[in-house]
C-alpha cells in the first residue's frame, strides 16, 4: 500500500473519531446511543464548542495540520509522524491526568480546577488508530521500515497493542505492589513478599499449613515428574512396544485439549469425594472409613497429572521416534545387550526430552488454577491465593499483586532455567540422510514396568471421562443415584417454544456469550498472530527483538497474574474495560497471541524466502506478496491458530474468572459457580455440552486441514527434531 | 559508457563488520551476457542481490539503464530475477506463475494470462499451463522460471546460479539454451555461478570475484590467457604457478630463467625481474630428455591415460608441473626422463 493512500486513510479514521463516535465509553450500554450526538454518547466535536472539555482543542490542529499536504498528494514524513504522536500522547496524557475525580495530579490542579471526565470511548480509539497510522507513514516516508508504510503500520499498530495490553498490565501489577494506601511504599512490597503466609515452613515442625509458595513448587514439582513418567512410559509403548493400542493413545491426548482444566476435578470428586462412588463401595466392601482426602494436594496432583500426562507423551513419543535406529544398532553390533543398549544410547539421548515434558508439567501447574479452586481444600497455591485475594473478603489488590510478582519469578524461573537447560542440550539424531534402520523393540523387563503403569493409567483416564459422559444423563452421579434422567440439560439448556425460540435453560447465556467471545477472538488472535510472524520472521526493522520480545511476554505469564494485572490496569478511566464483553476478546487475544505467533514462524521456516523476493522482483509489493504468496502458502498454520484461539477461548478459566461481569459471563465461570453451589450433575452435563461443541469444532478443523497442533505449550520444546 | 545496462559506483554493502561487497564499481554493457563468477562467500550472490534491490546497498550509488536505483525496492526496479531454486509459486500452477507479475502490476487478468501463454510458447512449455511446479520436471520448472522472468520485458534479467538443481547432462543444454534465448532476444543478462566453465561457455563477459571484491573483469579468452594474478589464474581453470626471473620480455617471445635454465616462451611485454608466472597445464609440450630443442629437465612422476588427453606430475627444478597433453601426442612412462617447454607463461601481478 503506497504510503500516501495510507496516510489519508489514516487521517480519515482519526477525523471518523472526532466528528462521529462517541468519544467517551457508554456507561450505559449500547442504549447511550440513542443520545447521539447529544449526552453520553456525544463525539469530541460536540464536546468541544460547549467548553467542557477545552483541554482536548490541541487535538484539532495536531489532526487538521496534515490536511493540506496530504490533499495535495504530497507525504511530509516528519510532520506525519509529529502530529500522530502528539496527539497519541496528548490523548493518555489528558486521560490520566483528568480523571472521574477531578484532577489526577495534584501539581495540575491550580490551573484546570474543577474538572472530570469519564473514560476513553471509540471515538479515541479511532483517533488513536488513525494518529497510529499517521506516525507510521510518518517514519515510512521518511526512510524507516524500508520505506513501506504498510510493513510500518504492522509494527507500530502491533507494538502499540502490545504495550498496552501485556506490558502495561504487568507494569501495573508491580506498582500496585509498591503501592499502599496511595503511597509508593518499598517497606510494603518487601513484607508482602517475603510474608510467612507465603514462605512458612511451620508444616515440617507441625500438622500446620506450610507457606503458599512451599505449596506451589511441591505440587509442580510432583506434577512434573509423575506426568513426565507416565508420559515415558505411554511413549516407549507406542514406539517401541508393538502394541495395537494407538486409537486408544491418540484419543487419551486430544480429550485433556478439549476439556475445560477443571472438568477432571469433578470427576475426582465424583469419584473420590467423601459421597463418592470408589469411596462408597471402599466403605461397602472393606470398611475403609470415607474421609476428605481428595481435597487437598492428593486431589489437585492427580487432576493435573490426568492433563499434563498425555502432553507429555506426545512431546516423548516424538523424541523417543526421533531416536535414529542406526545407532542403537551400532550398539547392538558392538556386542550390548538390549538393556544396555537402552541404558547407554537410548535414555541419554532422550534426557533432553525429559527435562522438557517435566519442565513443561511444572510450569502448567504453576498456572493451573481451576483445579486447584475446585480440588484445592485448605491446601492453597498461589495462583488461587492470589485470587482469594481480589475476589475474597478482604480484598487486597496489593497482596494480590505481591503474590502475582512471586508466581511471575517461579514460572519466568522455569523458562529461564528451560533456555539454559534445554537450549543447548539438543540431538539430531535423524538426518536428512536416510536411516533405514529397525526400531530396537523394548526390553521386556522394561516394556513389562510400562505395561504395568500405563495400561492402569489408561484404564483410570476412562473412568475420569466416561463419569464426564455418564454423569450429566443421571439423577445424582454423586450419590450413586444412576437412574436416567434428562433433568440437568433441561436445567441447563431448556428451550421453550412461545411465540418462537426461548432459551429458557440457566446456561444459555453463558453458553452464547462464551461462543461469542470464543468466534470474535479466535479470528483476531490467527489473523494478528501470522501478521506478527511474518513480521517477525520476514522482516528487519529496528524493535523487532523487543517486539519479539513482547509477543513472547504475554506466553510465560500465568493466567491468575494476567486477570489480575487486567483488573488492576483496566478498571479505572482513562482505559475502562472491565465489565465489558471486549475485555474478554482482549484477554483472548493476547494470551493466546503466541501461539499463534510461535506457529506462524514455524510454518514459514518451511516457505524459502526465494519466493517472497520473487515476488518482490516480479513487481509485488508487501501487501501483494502477502495476500498472493504468503498466506495462501500459510493456510494450515491459519487454521491451527484459529482452532487453537477458539479452544483455548471455550476452556480458558484463570484469566477471565476475574474479568467476567453478570452481564458478560462464561460458560467456565458458570460451571465453576455450579460446582461451589453443588449442583455437580449440571456442572457435569454442561462441560459435556462444551467438550462436544470443541469436538466438532476440533474434528471439523482436523477434517478441513489434517491434523492441527493445539496444545497450547506443547510446541516449543521438543528438543529433538529431524535435520531438514 | 553511459548506456550501462548496470552501473556500480564505489558500492559497499557491509553485514555488521562483514563487508560482502567492498567498494566494488563497474560497468556492464547493456545486451550483454555478464557473469559473476568466484567461489562461494566472494560476494557474487550479493553482488546480484544489489542489483536486484533485494539487499539495499550500505554505500554507493547503482544504477539500472543511466536510472538512479540505489534507494528504490525491488518491486521498482523493472529487473526480473531467476532463482537458484526458481522460487515458483507451489500453490499457483504455470500460468498463474507466470502471470503473476504482469497481475500484481495491474494487468488485466485475461490481458496477462495471454501474454503469458504467448511467452509459455516460446520457451516450448505450451500445453504446461494447468500443471503444478510440483508436476514439472527440474529443466521444465527452470524454463517455467525463465518465462515468468522474461513476460516482465525487465530492463536486466538475473540469473543466480540457475543450473545447480540440474543433472549435468542437462545442464550444458539448458545454458546454451539461455545464451541463445539472450542473443535472440538481445538482453542484458547478469548470471552468477561459481563454476568457471559454464562462465567460459555462455559469457561476453567475466567479472570474477573475491573477498568482496574484483579480481578481475574481461572476456573469456582474456581471463584465461592473461589473468592478472595466480587467484584468478588457479579459478579460471588449472594453471602451474613458479617463481621465474624475466630475463627480456619486449612483447611477442621472452626469455625466462626457471629452474635453472633459460627458456623462450610467448608472453606479453614486461619489465625484467623476478617474479610469479602462471603456466596453463596444457601450453607445457614435452619432449624426450635428449631433444635437441632444450628445455626444463624433469621426471615424470605419475602418468594417467583420459581418453582424449593424458595427464602428468612433472618434478623439476621449478616445481612440481601438471602437465596436459592431447592422447594422440607421444606417450611417457612414469620415471622417465624428459624437457618441458613452456609454449606461452603468463606475468602474475603481487
Amino acid at each position: 500500500m503506497g504510503a500516501l493512500s495510507l496516510a489519508r486513510l489514516a487521517l480519515a479514521v482519526a477525523g471518523l473519531g472526532l466528528l462521529l463516535l462517541p468519544w467517551h465509553g457508554l456507561e450505559g450500554g449500547v442504549a447511550d446511543i440513542a443520545s447521539w450526538p447529544g449526552g453520553a454518547a456525544a463525539p469530541l466535536v460536540a464536546l468541544l464548542p460547549g467548553g467542557e472539555r477545552w483541554w482536548l482543542w490541541p487535538l484539532v490542529p495536531l489532526l487538521v495540520a496534515p490536511l493540506p499536504a496530504l490533499a495535495a498528494g504530497r507525504v511530509p514524513g516528519r510532520l506525519l509522524a509529529a502530529c500522530g504522536a502528539g496527539a497519541i500522547a496528548w490523548v493518555f496524557l489528558q486521560g490520566h491526568a483528568i480523571g472521574l475525580r477531578g484532577v489526577a495530579w495534584p501539581v495540575l490542579e491550580p490551573w484546570l480546577g474543577e474538572v472530570r471526565q469519564t473514560s476513553l470511548g471509540w471515538g479515541a480509539a479511532a483517533v488513536l488508530a488513525g494518529a497510529a497510522g499517521l506516525v507510521a507513514t510518518g517514519l515510512a516516508a521518511r526512510g524507516r521500515f524500508g520505506g513501506d508504510a504498510f510493513i510500518a503500520f504492522l509494527v507500530v499498530g502491533s507494538a502499540g497493542l502490545l504495550l498496552l495490553f501485556v506490558f502495561v498490565p504487568l507494569l501495573t501489577i508491580l506498582s500496585a505492589a509498591v503501592v499502599e494506601d496511595g503511597r509508593l511504599a518499598p517497606a510494603a512490597l518487601a513484607a508482602r513478599v517475603t510474608t510467612p503466609e507465603a514462605w512458612s515452613l511451620a508444616c515440617l515442625a507441625d500438622r500446620q499449613g506450610c507457606g503458599v509458595v512451599w505449596n506451589t513448587l511441591a505440587l509442580a514439582s510432583l506434577t512434573g515428574v509423575l506426568s513426565t513418567l507416565l508420559g515415558l512410559a505411554f511413549a516407549l509403548l507406542a514406539a517401541r512396544g508393538n502394541v495395537r493400542a494407538m486409537p486408544a493413545f491418540r484419543a487419551m491426548t486430544i480429550l485433556p485439549l478439549i476439556t475445560p482444566p477443571f472438568v477432571v476435578s469433578l470427576s475426582l470428586i465424583v469419584l473420590f469425594g467423601r459421597t463418592g462412588l470408589v469411596t462408597g463401595w471402599m466403605w461397602e466392601w472393606f470398611g475403609i472409613p470415607r474421609t476428605r482426602w481428595i481435597y487437598g494436594l492428593p486431589g489437585v496432583l492427580l487432576a493435573q497429572v490426568l492433563a499434563q500426562a498425555p502432553i507429555a507423551f506426545v512431546l516423548l513419543e516424538g523424541a523417543v521416534r526421533a531416536i535414529g535406529p542406526s545407532l542403537e544398532e551400532a550398539a547392538s553390533t558392538m556386542g550390548a545387550r538390549r538393556f544396555t543398549v537402552f541404558r547407554t544410547v537410548t535414555w541419554p539421548l532422550l534426557r533432553p526430552a525429559l527435562a522438557a515434558a517435566f519442565l513443561l508439567g511444572f510450569v502448567e501447574s504453576l498456572a493451573d488454577f481451576g483445579n486447584p479452586l475446585v480440588l484445592g481444600g485448605d491446601f492453597d497455591v498461589l495462583s488461587t491465593r492470589i485470587f482469594f485475594a481480589i475476589a475474597g473478603a478482604r480484598h487486597d489488590p496489593g497482596q494480590a499483586a505481591a503474590l502475582a510478582l512471586l508466581l511471575l519469578m517461579l514460572t519466568f524461573g522455569a523458562f529461564a532455567l528451560q533456555a539454559l537447560w534445554i537450549g543447548k542440550r539438543r540431538y539430531t539424531t535423524v538426518t536428512g540422510k536416510g536411516d533405514s534402520g529397525v526400531p530396537a523393540p523394548l526390553p521386556r523387563g522394561l516394556k513389562f514396568v510400562c505395561g504395568a503403569v500405563a495400561w492402569p493409567w489408561m484404564a483410570f483416564t476412562a473412568a475420569v471421562y466416561g463419569i464426564i459422559l455418564v454423569g450429566g444423563f443421571v439423577h445424582d452421579i454423586g450419590r450413586g443415584d444412576m437412574a436416567f434422567t434428562w433433568r440437568h440439560f433441561l436445567t441447563g439448556f431448556e428451550v421453550e417454544w412461545l411465540d418462537g425460540m426461548a432459551f429458557r435453560g440457566s446456561a444459555w447465556d453463558s453458553l452464547f456469550t462464551t461462543i461469542q467471545v470464543a468466534a470474535v477472538s479466535a479470528p483476531l488472535t490467527a489473523g494478528l498472530g501470522i501478521l506478527l510472524a511474518w513480521l517477525l520472521a520476514r522482516q528487519s526493522f529496528p524493535g523487532r527483538r523487543s517486539l519479539e520480545f513482547m509477543t513472547m511476554l504475554s506466553f510465560a505469564i500465568p493466567g491468575t497474574v494476567v486477570g489480575v494485572s487486567y483488573i488492576l490496569a483496566f478498571n479505572v478511566p482513562p482505559v475502562e474495560l472491565t465489565g465489558t464483553a471486549l475485555i474478554l476478546v482482549i484477554c483472548f487475544v493476547f494470551r493466546n497471541l503466541p501461539v499463534g505467533v510461535r506457529g506462524g514462524i514455524a510454518a514459514l521456516a518451511q516457505i524459502d524466502r526465494s519466493l517472497d523476493e520473487a515476488s518482490a522482483t516480479m513487481g509485488g509489493g508487501a501487501v501483494q506478496t502477502l495476500r498472493r504468496v504468503i498466506l495462501p502458502l500459510l493456510r494450515p498454520a491459519i487454521v491451527a491458530a484459529l482452532a487453537f484461539s477458539f479452544v483455548h477461548a471455550m476452556t480458558a478459566v484463570s484469566a477471565v474468572i476475574f474479568l467476567v461481569s453478570a452481564r458478560h459471563n462464561l460458560a467456565t465461570v458458570y460451571i465453576v459457580g455450579r460446582v461451589e453451589a453443588g449442583e455437580m450433575a449440571l456442572a457435569i452435563a454442561y462441560s459435556t455440552v462444551l467438550i462436544l461443541i470443541m469436538l466438532a469444532v476440533v474434528l471439523g478443523i482436523e477434517r478441513l486441514v489434517g491434523r492441527a497442533q493445539i496444545g497450547r505449550r506443547a510446541v516449543p520444546a521438543t528438543p529433538m527434531r529431524a535435520g531438514a | 559508457m553511459s548506456d550501462a545496462a548496470v552501473r556500480f559506483t564505489g558500492v559497499t554493502k557491509a553485514f555488521g563488520a562483514v563487508r560482502a561487497v567492498d567498494d566494488v564499481s563497474f560497468a556492464l554493457p547493456a545486451g550483454a551476457l555478464v557473469t559473476l563468477l568466484g567461489p562461494s562467500g566472494c560476494g557474487k550472490t550479493t553482488t546480484l542481490r544489489l542489483v536486484a534491490g533485494l539487499d539495499l546497498a550500505t554505500a554507493g550509488r547503482i544504477e539500472i539503464e543511466g536510472r538512479d536505483v540505489s534507494r528504490l525496492s525491488a518491486a521498482e526496479r523493472r529487473i526480473a530475477m531467476v532463482f537458484q531454486s526458481y522460487a515458483l509459486f507451489p500453490h499457483m500452477n504455470v500460468l498463474e506463475n507466470v502471470s503473476y507479475g504482469l497481475v500484481v502490476g495491474g494487468a488485466r487478468r485475461a490481458a496477462a494470462e495471454s501474454e503469458a501463454r504467448a511467452m509459455l510458447a516460446q520457451l516450448g512449455l505450451e500445453g504446461l499451463g494447468g500443471r503444478l511446479p510440483a508436476e514439472l520436471s527440474g529443466g521444465q520448472q527452470q524454463r517455467v522460471a525463465v518465462a515468468r522472468a522474461l513476460v516482465l520485458r525487465p530492463k536486466v534479467l538475473l540469473f543466480d546460479e540457475p543450473l545447480s538443481n540440474l543433472d549435468a547432462r542437462l545442464r550444458r543444454r539448458v545454458r546454451e539454451d539461455i545464451r541463445d534465448l539472450q542473443k535472440r532476444l538481445g538482453l542484458s543478462v547478469v548470471y552468477v555461478t561459481h563454476d568457471q566453465q559454464e562462465a567460459l561457455a555462455v559469457s561476453d563477459l567475466v567479472v570474477v570475484m573475491r573477498d568482496g571484491r574484483i579480481a578481475q573483469m574481461g572476456t573469456p579468452q582474456q581471463l584465461y590467457d592473461e589473468p592478472a594474478d595466480a587467484f584468478v589464474a588457479d579459478f579460471m581453470g588449472e594453471a602451474n604457478v613458479v617463481a621465474g626471473q624475466v630475463l627480456d620480455a619486449p612483447g611477442g617471445t621472452a626469455r625466462v630463467a626457471l629452474g635453472g635454465v633459460t627458456v623462450e616462451t610467448a608472453m606479453r611485454a614486461h619489465r625484467p625481474g623476478a617474479l610469479s608466472l602462471a603456466i596453463r597445464p596444457e601450453s607445457i609440450g614435452l619432449l624426450p630428455a635428449d631433444d635437441a630443442a632444450g628445455g626444463l629437465p624433469g621426471r615424470v612422476r605419475r602418468a594417467a591415460f583420459l581418453g582424449q588427453t593424458r595427464e602428468y606430475e612433472v618434478e623439476t627444478a621449478a616445481g612440481l608441473l601438471f602437465v596436459v597433453t592431447q592422447a594422440a601426442a607421444p606417450a611417457h612412462e612414469e620415471g622417465a626422463e624428459v624437457l618441458c617447454r613452456p609454449a606461452r607463461m603468463v606475468p602474475l601481478e603481487a
